[in-house]
Order: structure tokens, then sequence, then C-alpha cells
């Protein structure tokens, strides 16, 4: 496109990225500030993560976008659109092909390879927010490994409901040493990010924070001995492909009650009906 | 186990505690009194390591370990003495307390950041610890804006002394609660503190506390210490005026 730089952002902040990004991945898990540009999108559309993208993104990549798991939401078409402007580069909706994938509350159900970066769009970085309102402290507390208040939350809901009720950004620990918000995916998506072969990067745009997860990194969910953590999903069958163990998103189809459960993974769901029979 | 050598520290031009020496054994109780603005509370919190004095040392002892200066301590280090072997009770309970977290997990906190991991073992735990401080164990998962301000600071010392510390600060314990409820606290604390032998530095503007719990006695007066030694020793017999001001005060009452 004329008049902008390749993917849209100057060389000086992709320079600027990169640096912040190595350092990211030479400390998994911990939060590095880096200085956020103004993007053509608000704020919680993902201004972090297509910044992580722009930095990483190369003439020979292929693109994929994901937004709750769909390649043909607002979100996605959007970004992916934007890339094919600002840098020409390949778009794709297939999970396989892709070498970089920017999502929005989903990790693909399909394995991914040491070949593919995955960039997470983060809302918020900071795993002890809800429990500590100083971010002078929560720095303090990542420093010292203080995290003694993040499993007196998972005490609450223990005594509360009976189990571990956090559903999504279930928080996790990274090389045995971070606390690390993993996003807003589901907590079924957690077991994924263990030992991931593919480089797993965040990006927070209005917090302004970068972090990583290098490949075949430990990222384990925190838990109790006699709560373990569980990956829950609807007790459901894909409506569609029939798949009975990928994560389901409940359709409300009219305004008598009635309701399908479909792959949240279209790429997934759609693969699987070309290759039925 | 605990001993400061000409300890000063100064708020501005204000003097909060010049050239004040303290020594504390395993399994004692130390009152400091004095009247408000004396450095009691300066003191303790220069003690606990809060406050970095501008003169003198803190030194404290492990059990079988080395002699280590409190302030030369590396910061994990101290943190981790302040939720093990220490602990420190609060004038005000709301301060300690996790407010919007359920009495349960108040008094498992310092169990889970000293590393338990197991649900319902740091539950019975918990639920031990509240009987001990006469807590109905029925309250266990209510918050603690539900409780009265006795009931947060029997909280509050449950939640202290879960991990078993060795010693304890204790900045007036029993300041802001009626005299009944108080009568009780000061019981089930030296009740507590008998049993488990835990050491304690308490604050207090109170002699009739001090008589009852401590051991030994500081008199503080403007950031010095006036007087200073057996309890009953300085308050039957008080040498500096200053004390026998103040137990000729509560006399009067």
């Amino acid at each position: 496109m004329k008049g902008y730089n390749f993917a849209y952002l100057d060389e000086q902040t992709k320079r600027m990225l990169r640096r912040t990004l190595l350092k990211a991945v030479a400390i998994p898990g911990h939060q590095i500030p880096f200085g956020a540009r103004e993007m053509p999108l608000p704020y919680g559309w993902g201004t972090g993560g297509i910044q992580v993208t722009a930095a990483v993104l190369g003439r020979a990549d292929t693109l994929k976008v994901i937004d709750q798991g769909a390649d043909d939401t607002t979100n996605a078409v959007s970004i992916r659109r934007f890339f094919a402007r600002t840098a020409g580069v390949a778009t794709t909706t297939r999970t396989a092909s892709a070498t970089i994938i920017q999502t929005r509350h989903r990790i693909p159900e399909t394995t991914l390879t040491e070949a593919q970066i995955i960039v997470y769009q983060v809302p918020q970085p900071e795993p002890l927010y809800q429990l500590e309102p100083s971010r002078t402290e929560t720095r303090r507390m990542h420093a010292l490994a203080d995290y003694g208040a993040m499993h007196v939350r998972l005490y609450e809901q223990v005594a509360r409901y009976g189990q571990i009720a956090i559903s999504y950004d279930y928080p996790v620990m990274v090389n045995g040493r971070h606390l690390m918000a993993p996003s807003p995916i589901p907590a079924f998506d957690n077991p994924k990010m263990h030992r991931m072969r593919a480089l797993q990067l965040f990006g927070a745009g209005r917090e302004k924070r970068i972090y990583a997860v290098p490949p075949y990194t430990a990222v384990v969910s925190l838990d109790f001995e006699d709560h373990p953590f569980r990956a829950s999903r609807a007790a459901h069958v894909c409506a569609l492909c029939g798949d009975r163990a990928s994560y389901l998103d409940e359709v409300v189809t009219d305004d008598r009650g009635g309701r399908m459960f479909i792959c949240s993974d279209t790429d997934h769901c759609a693969s699987r009906r070309e290759s039925a029979p | 186990m605990l001993s400061a050598r000409g300890l000063g520290f100064r708020f501005g031009s204000i003097t909060a505690l010049e050239a004040v020496d303290v020594d504390l054994w395993p399994g004692e109780v130390l009152a400091v009194v004095g009247e408000s603005g004396s450095g009691k509370t300066t003191l303790l919190h220069v003690l606990a390591g809060r406050l970095r004095p501008d003169a003198g040392q803190v030194w404290y002892r492990e059990p079988d370990g080395p002699r280590t200066e409190v302030h030369a301590m590396p910061l994990p280090l101290l943190r981790r003495l302040h939720r093990s072997d220490w602990g420190f009770v609060e004038q005000d309970p709301r301060q300690a307390l996790r407010m919007d977290v359920s009495a349960g997990g108040n008094v498992g906190e310092r169990l889970m950041a000293a590393g338990a991991r197991h649900y319902g073992r740091i539950r019975a735990e918990a639920a031990r610890w509240l009987a001990e401080v006469e807590i109905d164990v029925a309250r266990i998962d209510d918050r603690p804006t539900t409780f009265s301000g006795g009931m947060l600071q029997r909280l509050q010392i449950a939640r202290t002394l879960v991990t078993e510390p060795r010693l304890v600060f204790m900045d007036e314990p029993t300041g802001g609660l009626d005299v009944s409820v108080q009568a009780r606290l000061l019981d089930l604390i030296r009740t507590l503190v008998r049993r488990l032998g835990i050491a304690v530095v308490l604050v207090t503007h109170d002699l009739a506390v001090a008589r009852l719990l401590a051991a030994r006695i500081v008199v503080m007066q403007r950031g010095r210490v006036v007087e200073d030694g057996l309890t009953d020793q300085v308050l039957d017999d008080p040498r500096h005026p200053y004390t026998q001001l103040l137990v000729s005060s509560v006399l009067a009452t």
C-alpha cells in the first residue's frame, strides 16, 4: 500500500518491539514494558497483538487471524485485511498453512508446530490485578515470587463454589517462576500452552506490556493437590461436525429456547466436515 | 533472640527514638509502655524491619543459626521471615486482613504463602485456628466485613499464629475494644502465647495489659527508655518520676 511502511509501523518502532520481544522470550512469562503506538483501531480490539504481529511479520509469512476461534468475525476479518493491504502478505484461514496466527480468546484445536508463531491479544497482562491494585506492589510480588495471594483467590473459589470456577484467563505458572495471565482464553485451552512447539507472544496495547513463552516451556495451571485443574467444556457434540472433544460455542437459534452447540474453532469444524465422507 | 543497640529514628526534626537498647529472649513477653507519641510504635516498626533506623542496629538469631542484622537482610529473606517465623498484629485488624476474602482464606493465606497446596488440609488448619480464637467454625466462609471488632482482632491473631511463629510484634492489640471484650482477648493471647512459647514485643499504653501479659517492661518517654525491668518490680516500685506518674494515674481510677 502506497504511503505506508511495510506492515504499517515504521522500522524504528518495529525495532523497539523486537528488542522487547527478545527480552520477553529470554524471561518466560515476565511482563516487559514497551512504548505502544496509536493504532488505527480502538483499545480492546487488539492493538497490542497487531503491533506484535507487525513486528514479527515478514514478506514470506502467511497470516491467520482468529477471534473467539472464528476466522469470519469482524475483528478477525479487519485485522487480516489490514495486513493484507499494508504488508501484502498472504492470508489464510487454515491453521496448518499459517506461519503467524494472531488470536483473541482461543488457541486453535490443530496442534501448532515449531514453524509457527501465535500472537495473543491481551486486555489485562497482570494476573494479580484483582488482588493487589498497586502495580508497584505487584512488581515486587513478581520479583520475590510471592504468589501466596493468588492461591487465596483459588481457595475462595473452592470455599464458595466447591471447585475452582475460573473459566477463562486461568492463571498459569510459566517455567516454574513467573505467574502469568494467559489472556482470556478458556481454561480448556490452558493445557495446550504447556510445552507448545510454537513460539507464543502476548501483546497488551493499552497496558503497554509484552510477554512471551518460548517453545517447549512448562506452563502449569495453578491448583490444589486435592482440587486439581480440570479443563472443562460444554458436555455436548458439535451440531455441524460431530466432534466430541473440541471447545463448543452455544448458539441461540430462535426465541423459543432453541439452541445448538458448534465448534468455536471454525477452521477445525470446516476441515472435519470436508474430510468426512 | 532479638537485640537492638543504640536505635535512633527521626521524623524530620522530631526525634522518635534516641539511643534505645532492647533485648528479647525466646518465649518472653516484653511490654513497651508510654504515652502517645513516646515512640512505642516507631520502635516496634524498627524492630520488625519495617522502618530503617537512622542509627543503631537490630540483630535476630534463628533457632540454631547465626545472628543476622535485620536491616541488612535481603528483602526476600525478610519477607520470608515475616510470613513464617515472625508475625505482626496491627492495632486495626482491617489493615492486616483481606476484608473481601472469607475468614478461612484469611487464616490460610500464610500457609499458602509458605507453600501449602492441599485445600482440605489448609481448610482444616484454618478451622482449628478459628476454634482456638473462639470464633464459631460455621463462620469460616463469612467475610470479615460481617464480623464485630473483637472477632476481627481474634481473626487477625489466628491469621498471624497459624504458622506458629517464634516472634510476634503486637501494636495495641486491645485498642478500640470495650472492656469485657478486651479481657477475653487478653486471656486468649496469654493462653496461646504461653502454650506455643512465642516471644512477643507488645506495645500498649495500658499498664493493666502490660501487667497481665508481660514478664518484662520498658517505659518510654519522648523516644528514650526511661526505665526497664521486671513488670511487677517496675509497676510496684517505679523509680523514674515519669513511671511514677504513669502508675499513679492508673491507681487513681
